[in-house]
């Protein structure tokens, strides 16, 4: 899988549940971000050139490509805006959620 | 030593799907996690990573939360450079082949508290390459000076005032000092400038023993800069010449960017609310020392 999905963390009912160390599983991610998020990017396809500057520069890592395109993982995009501010085609708009 | 033109090239198109910094809790448009994402994507999967104390780890590891999606762990705050280095040579006892092991450290777990372990590590010519994210500050704890901390910068212990102008001193030479253990690959980045990164980053994965990378990174929160500005003041720091673009390498300095022109200091100086309080002779006092040291780098660099 190219990036962790949200999973339920079932909390521990028996002391033997208990990790013995404060790591866990690599990727557990319990909850979204998307709570963080007032705005939120919009990509218009027709302007977008591919160039993957978004992808490059997206702190969380949320742009990503498929069949062409670039994507967005809203579970964990936090509306940064960094992707539209970098974009050379303005292709991305933040639009209020 | 491998020349850069025998190791293939990782940019935005070739660069794995795969994301093994994700879901994290930083502050959107943080420029740490920018360059600990991109790092680990040029290193892979086969990466062990260790971190001290410092905003990358407080966001990663919020138990039962791993933002990490490869082997990654908290270290104590000043021995992140030990515990990689332990952690580079276990894995080679248990004959693992074709791994990395990587630091990301804040420039005060790099500059200040770091420091001792970072000389070991370099002294005995560890397989690690120790990554230091600048932020210019301790951020995580709320924005304190730490050794990393330009001149005029306001922070919780250097605030400004009447009497000071913010911090009175200017940055460790940290570059130089690493560089003068003899390091087998040294450099400094800028998370604005991200293929040049992703370039060095790629070099010091070749590389067999101890490397550094000093990468500036924007913190928002602590800057005081709107959040999707987060590349572009990286970019501008280096364009007005505050921050420089080097390699240390088979004993050489060799100065990646030298412009014909420096872009305005005080541009990029009042984007950011934490000197926005400068006045007229501080920026004369960062403009002297910048040159100063411009002057220097190209006498010995070029
Ligand atoms: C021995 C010790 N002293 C102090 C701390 C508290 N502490 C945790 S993170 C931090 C700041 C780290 O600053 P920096 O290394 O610049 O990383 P940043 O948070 O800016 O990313 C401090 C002081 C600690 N964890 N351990
Ligand atoms: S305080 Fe700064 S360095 Fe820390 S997570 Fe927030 S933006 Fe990143
Ligand atoms: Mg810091």
């Amino acid at each position: 899988m190219n990036r962790p999905k949200n999973k339920e963390y079932k909390f521990p009912t028996h002391i033997d549940d208990y990790p013995t160390g404060p790591q866990y599983k690599a990727g557990f991610l319990p909850e979204t971000n998307a709570g963080w998020r007032k705005v939120r990017p919009v990509v218009d396809h027709e302007a977008c050139v591919f160039c993957l500057r978004c992808y490059l520069v997206c702190p969380d890592g949320t742009i990503f490509k498929e069949d062409g395109k670039i994507k967005i993982d809203l579970d964990y995009c936090k509306g940064c805006g960094v992707c539209a501010h970098e974009c050379p085609k303005d292709a991305i708009s933040m639009v209020k959620e | 030593m491998n020349k850069v033109l025998d190791i293939p090239r990782v940019n935005a198109k070739n660069m794995t799907d795969k994301e093994f910094f994700y879901g994290h809790k930083a502050c959107a448009g943080c420029g740490g996690s920018i360059a600990v994402r991109l790092a680990l994507k040029v290193l892979g999967e086969r990466t062990y990573t260790a971190l001290p104390a410092g905003c990358m780890s407080a966001v990663g590891f919020i138990f039962p939360q791993m933002a990490f999606n490869s082997n990654a762990i908290i270290t104590t705050f000043p021995g992140a450079a030990s515990m990689a280095s332990g952690i580079a040579m276990g894995a080679k006892a248990l004959g693992q082949k074709d791994f990395k092991t990587v630091v990301f450290a804040g420039d005060g777990g790099t500059a200040d508290i770091g420091f001792q372990a970072l000389s070991g590590m370099i002294d005995r010519n560890d397989d690690v390459l120790y990554i230091c994210y600048d932020n210019e500050a301790y951020m995580n704890t709320g924005i304190q000076k730490s050794g990393l901390t330009p001149y005029g910068t306001q922070t919780t212990t250097t605030p400004a005032g009447k009497n000071l102008p913010g911090t009175l001193t200017h940055k460790k030479n940290l570059f130089e000092i690493i560089a003068a253990h003899d390091i087998a690959y040294a450099a400094t980045a800028s998370i604005g400038y991200p293929q040049d990164y992703l370039n060095k980053v790629n070099k010091a994965k070749h590389t067999k023993g101890a490397s550094f990378i000093h990468v500036y990174a924007s913190c928002p929160t602590g800057w005081g800069t709107p959040t999707e500005t987060s590349v572009e003041i990286a970019k501008d720091a280096v364009d007005c010449g505050l921050i420089f673009l080097a390699e240390y390498e088979d004993g050489e300095f060799k100065l990646n960017r030298n412009p014909k022109e420096f872009a305005s200091i005080p541009d990029y100086l009042k984007k950011q609310a934490r000197f926005k309080h400068l006045s007229d002779q501080d920026i004369e006092i960062i403009t002297e020392h910048r040159d100063k040291k411009w002057s220097r780098m190209r006498k010995h660099w070029l």
